[in-house]
């Protein structure tokens, strides 16, 4: 073996050994967070380290988790509100975005300096002004209070005028000829073509929001409708106290689905999120 | 991975500025009058949500911020700057300010320095690359509030993992969310876990679009170790794309809210009160609407400043490649 290529391996090892010491911390929290949740209580206060339990008691953690709160409803309003919201950004971004990228409307210019300037606002800004809107409406603690403050989202105007502007005029003029509404023209032509767009944006949404803590922590006293951020610190703060077993029981409930998805479909999740280069 | 780029930073501000009208005016009055009778009906919903859920409350939150009023009050009264003077005058507010942008200071450095260097290794060789860039995107991928509260029990001062590893190696670990000196970088440490996933994909992108043949050239004209490479052709090729993760890191983490929210509610004293936090807590949990809303201003405008350094950032990144 040549001196070149044993300093090759060495090299390769030196590498693998940095990423590998780095990916151990970034690990741990997942690790241990599912590995304390199939301890059972004896061995969590126990001192010393171990990684795998002992005695299982998984089966009563997770049971823990899902009865003494409402673990599934939690989900499900996460369900519903990401649902919620992403159904109101994409039905009222597209066809707003489709009017910027390829009709010329008095006002236009205006509109997209509204969605310009809306992008350097995060939305923690109209946070009190909204507040006193849905308190005055009698519509705190209700679903809608959750998914009408994000109901249109500038970020995806301006990430689909972007796509919408390179789709070829022919075709849209071709889709007039045969006679179809501009409106068809938006959901039948123009949509299908910009899929990778509103895929990415999609997981954008989905994430900001299931993960979103600020504005749920706001609007919300109610618990049976905590989306899973709120219901993991009310599961904190009420039921688990030092229950560590059911408590990471129930964060590992709350990541998995995320997780789940990033892990299956990692190339299309990295480019949903990192697609924030303005907004995150 | 093809091009993990962000969509939007490769757009530079000024090109998008430029395109605002459409260029394609369809001919004929009547298709013209036609597309902007549709256009308008089609961009009405959009600007109408805009202008209620984000200019217009905006707007009143600095009409706000120039009066005394509380949530529930009947009656307010205009005071001009009296918010921002008390502001200036605040203890919490200063201590607030102070710790963010230590907070930004100790995150944004550190993770991007560790992305880079992560990046640099993934892509430096064969083995493990999938493994070790999904790896570390995971905590980026995962709920923070959720994970908020496994790092809590992780640094539980007695139970948790990290002391109970400091004792084997004989090491007293501390209270790292109660000790008002540590509290903060207990939180910064955190943040840096929770970014460095996202710079290292922005730099993996970077990495990938510096030409092959350049190293090749380098190459020729001697440079032959791995850090002659570094020093002559990846790092200014990647000056760009550095200076941006920068930007980002810095606006990301100023906004650092929910480990603070989950896990210190800015304690002990206010040793780790941050900015976003004060306003929550003076808005909706004292209901000072008008003092709150004069905090979300100094927010605001911190985070504008970062923007159009960022926009300005984006003009010479495209400018360069």
């Amino acid at each position: 073996m040549s001196a070149r290529r044993l300093r090759m391996i060495a090299l390769e090892a030196l590498r693998i050994l940095l990423l590998g010491a780095g990916a151990v911390v970034m690990l741990a929290p997942f690790v241990w967070m599912v590995a304390t949740s199939l301890k059972s209580p004896s061995e969590i206060f126990a001192a010393g380290f171990s990684l795998w339990p002992e005695d299982f008691n998984a089966y009563a953690n997770y049971a823990r988790a899902f009865t003494e709160v409402p673990m599934l409803r939690f989900l499900l309003n996460g369900v519903i509100v990401c649902t919620g919201i992403l159904f109101f950004q994409i039905v009222t971004a597209v066809p707003c975005a489709y009017a910027l990228a390829k009709l010329g409307f008095r006002g236009g210019t205006i509109v997209f300096g509204m969605v310009l300037v809306g992008l350097m606002i995060p939305s923690h800004v109209p946070a009190i002004p909204l507040y006193l809107a849905f308190a005055n409406l009698g519509l705190l603690n209700t679903y809608w209070a959750l998914i009408i403050p994000s109901a249109v989202s500038v970020f995806a105007i301006f990430l689909f005028r972007q796509f919408f502007r390179s789709v070829p005029d022919d075709l849209i003029n071709a889709a007039r000829v045969d006679g179809l509404s501009e409106f068809s023209i938006v959901w039948r032509i123009v949509v299908p073509t910009a899929w990778p767009a509103i895929t990415a944006f999609s997981i954008f949404s989905v994430v900001a929001n299931w993960n979103d803590l600020f504005w749920p922590l706001i609007v919300l006293t109610d618990t049976a409708l905590a989306t899973p951020p709120l219901g993991i610190l009310f599961f904190r703060d009420q039921e688990a106290g030092s229950d560590y077993g059911a408590l990471m029981a129930g964060t590992t409930i709350i990541t998995a689905p995320l997780v789940i998805v990033f892990l299956l479909a990692q190339r299309r999740f990295i480019e949903g999120i990192t697609l924030s280069g303005v907004k995150g | 991975m093809a091009d993990p780029a962000p969509a939007i930073s490769a757009v530079p501000a000024k090109q998008v500025l430029k395109q605002a009208a459409p260029r394609n005016e369809p001919s004929g009055g009547k298709a013209r009058l036609r597309d902007r009778l549709a256009g308008i009906a089609l961009a009405t919903p959009a600007t109408a949500l805009m202008l209620a859920l984000l200019i217009g409350p905006t707007l009143a939150v600095g009409f706000l911020s120039l009066t005394d009023w509380g949530f529930g009050a009947r009656s307010f009264a205009f005071i001009g700057l009296d918010n921002y003077a008390e502001m200036a005058g605040d203890p919490v507010f200063r201590r607030s300010l102070i710790n963010t942008l230590v907070y930004v200071g100790v995150v944004m450095p550190v993770s991007v320095a560790l992305a880079l260097a992560v990046a640099l290794l993934i892509q430096g060789g064969r083995f493990g690359r999938t493994f070790f860039r999904t790896a570390y995107f995971l905590p980026v991928a995962s709920t923070l509030v959720a994970m908020a509260t496994v790092w809590q029990f992780m640094l539980h001062p007695n139970l948790g993992l990290v002391n109970e590893m400091l004792r084997l190696v004989g090491l007293a670990g501390p209270n790292w969310l109660t000790d008002r000196g540590l509290v903060l970088f207990t939180l910064a440490g955190i943040g840096i876990w929770e970014t460095i996933g996202y710079n290292m994909i922005l730099f993996l992108a970077g990495l990938m679009a510096i030409p092959g043949h350049l190293y090749e050239a380098a190459e020729v004209d001697g440079a032959h170790r791995p850090l002659d490479k570094f020093l002559t052709v990846t790092w200014p090729m990647l000056g760009p794309t550095t200076l941006f993760v920068i930007v980002i890191t810095a606006i990301r983490s100023f906004r650092v809210f929910e480990s603070v929210a989950v896990l210190t509610q800015g304690g002990p004293g206010n040793a780790s009160q941050v900015l976003l936090f004060t306003m929550y807590r003076e808005s909706f949990v004292y209901f000072r609407a008008g003092y709150g809303a004069a905090l979300t201003i100094v927010f605001l405008a911190f985070i504008l400043i970062l923007t159009l350094i960022q926009i300005r950032v984006i003009d010479r990144r495209v400018h360069y490649a």
